[in-house]
């Protein structure tokens, strides 16, 4: 039989494409964890809090799911922010493994509370043009899954931006490199962090948003598959680096679309973490980490 | 008190401690401006701690602390620099992934420092020309020698009205401590006043225009460098001669 590379590009495109929504999520978790050298456990719930969101102003306002990115980017960044003043900061002082528990917490108290409003029956947003495709040559590409990745491109360029060229960005980039540095030279250390949560978090519902018209989003279970998912991502590339959870997430796209389509489909969620085992043991310190030799 | 209104800074009969444990007694000490003032002595003598107070790390149990005429005992670090001490901290605390060039525009992070960046970097690249070429390179990768420098122009990209140097020469070798002993008697020809806390006590009185020796918490000789450097007491324990 001969190799059906029509086949082979199709799942690869739908790999990338949905790999990229899952970069989006991974940069979210990293971000945070190189500024404040926490993991959010809350991270997936945080998504399916952006699933909701489109799902409740579909309902309420027949929008378009991508229109409810202008509300739910802004409401999640404020919410982020919000959160690490309340509640996070207070953690400064305490050991490493409160953060987790509180971030744990937080994720319980928010797929209960989605649980509590919209009841446990998947939910999602059905547009008419769900099932519509472009073509080119014979591998044809889905509209909603090109959106999302169109969606999450520019929200990374934009990102990359703010980063890189922006004295917001020098001054977040200095306080993941060095605390007590940025303290002694007048950066309000705090702010930033309240700022950094608030972009993770807006992150996350994007990433949320745009998957609601390819998934159905359940309260309390799907939160725990996407920080889940989001784990690997930057682990496969090396904790707290950006550019690593890009690839990682394209890495985890590709091996789930791929496993799916040729092994079966039954165990999508599986294969990813099957290569995320095989890349630990082979590579302990992530795919771009900084080799250390252990003696 | 007629010279009070030169000085810069003025600590006068401190007692400071941790818990309850007292470790600098009744200490005091000025920086006039234009000066470059040495504060030294071994491990344990108090003068990290002189400088913790001065900063805004700790609170006087006793006494008073005067910078640019105001009482400032107790005041918190951020607020501080927002009165424009600079503090170079011991193990510089540097941008390590960063450029020298980001390293030196974060110095200019408060609002006022903000507004005169590009004059202040002008000015701080005229005073260590070696930075330009080393601009696009991280902080890492440079020597510690280069990396104190960059530490000391971070301090100036403030605008400060003073400098508080913490132990500059730590982990250099002989060679680069003269280096940037050198370079701090440069950015003193400036006019900018200078407290420089350090255990090397050779080098501090060859650049120094005074000085203050603590032993175990007190205050047992202060003059003028030149004068310390004759001074028996310091040639015994100190220089070795």
């Amino acid at each position: 039989m001969m190799f059906d590379y029509v086949s082979f590009l199709q799942n690869l495109s739908n790999g990338v494409l949905i790999g990229g929504v899952y970069a989006l999520i991974g940069v979210g978790l990293t971000l945070v964890f190189g500024v404040m050298k926490i993991i959010n456990f809350a991270h997936g719930d945080f998504v399916i809090l952006g699933m909701y969101c489109a799902v409740l102003l579909n309902s309420l306002l027949g929008w378009d799911p991508y229109l409810s990115l202008l509300v739910a980017m802004p409401l999640g960044f404020m919410a982020g922010a919000l959160l690490q003043r309340l509640v996070l900061s207070r953690l400064m002082e305490a050991p490493p493994e409160s953060s987790l528990l509180v971030t744990l917490g937080l994720a319980l108290v928010i797929g209960n509370i989605l649980l509590l409003t919209f009841g446990a029956e998947p939910k999602s947003v059905n547009v008419s043009y769900a099932s519509s495709t472009v073509s080119l040559g014979k591998v044809s590409f889905s509209i909603i899954l090109l959106l999302a990745g169109l969606a999450t491109m520019v929200v990374i360029a934009g990102l990359y931006t703010v980063l890189n060229h922006t004295e917001l960005g020098r001054a977040i980039r200095a306080t993941a490199d060095n605390r007590l540095g940025a303290e002694l030279v007048g950066i309000n250390t705090r702010w930033i962090e309240a700022v950094v949560f608030g972009i993770g978090m807006a992150l996350a519902v994007t990433a949320g948003v745009v998957l609601i018209p390819l998934l159905f989003a359940t309260p309390t279970f799907s939160g725990a598959i996407f920080t889940l998912k989001a784990f690997v991502v930057t682990v496969l590339g090396g904790l707290g680096n950006i550019g690593a959870a890009i690839a990682g997430g394209l890495l985890l796209g590709v091996v789930e679309v791929m496993g799916a389509s040729y092994l079966t489909s039954d165990y999508r969620d599986a294969y990813g973490l099957l290569v995320f085992l095989l890349i630990l043991l082979l590579r302990p310190e992530g795919l771009f980490g900084k080799t250390v030799k252990r003696v | 008190m007629s010279d009070q209104a030169d000085n810069v800074l003025s600590v006068q009969n401190v007692d400071l401690g941790y818990g309850s444990l007292k470790v600098v007694f009744d200490a005091s000490l000025t920086v006039k401006s234009g000066e470059l003032v040495g504060l030294i002595g071994g491990n344990g003598s108090g003068k990290s701690t002189i400088l913790r107070a001065v900063s805004g790390m700790i609170k006087p149990w006793k006494g008073t602390i005067h910078f640019d005429g105001q009482e400032v005992s107790g005041r918190k670090p951020h607020e501080m620099a927002r009165l424009g001490l600079a503090h170079v901290p011991m193990g510089r605390q540097l941008f390590g992934n960063m450029t020298v060039h980001d390293n030196l525009l974060l110095g200019a992070s408060l609002p006022a420092a903000r507004d005169r960046r590009d004059e202040n970097l002008e000015k701080v690249l005229t005073l260590f020309p070696d930075l330009k070429k080393y601009a696009r390179e991280k902080a890492v990768q440079l020597s510690g020698g280069q990396q104190q420098m960059v530490a000391i122009a971070r301090g100036l990209m403030l605008g400060p009205k003073m400098i508080l140097l913490d132990e500059p020469s730590l982990g250099l070798s002989p060679l680069l401590v003269k280096d940037v002993m050198a370079a701090i008697r440069r950015v003193a020809d400036t006019g900018m006043p200078i407290l420089l806390v350090e255990q090397n006590v050779k080098q501090v009185l060859q650049v120094s225009d005074r000085a203050y020796v603590l032993e175990n918490g007190y205050q047992v000789l202060d003059g003028p460098s030149s004068a310390l450097q004759g001074n028996e007491m310091i040639k015994k324990a100190y220089l070795g001669l």
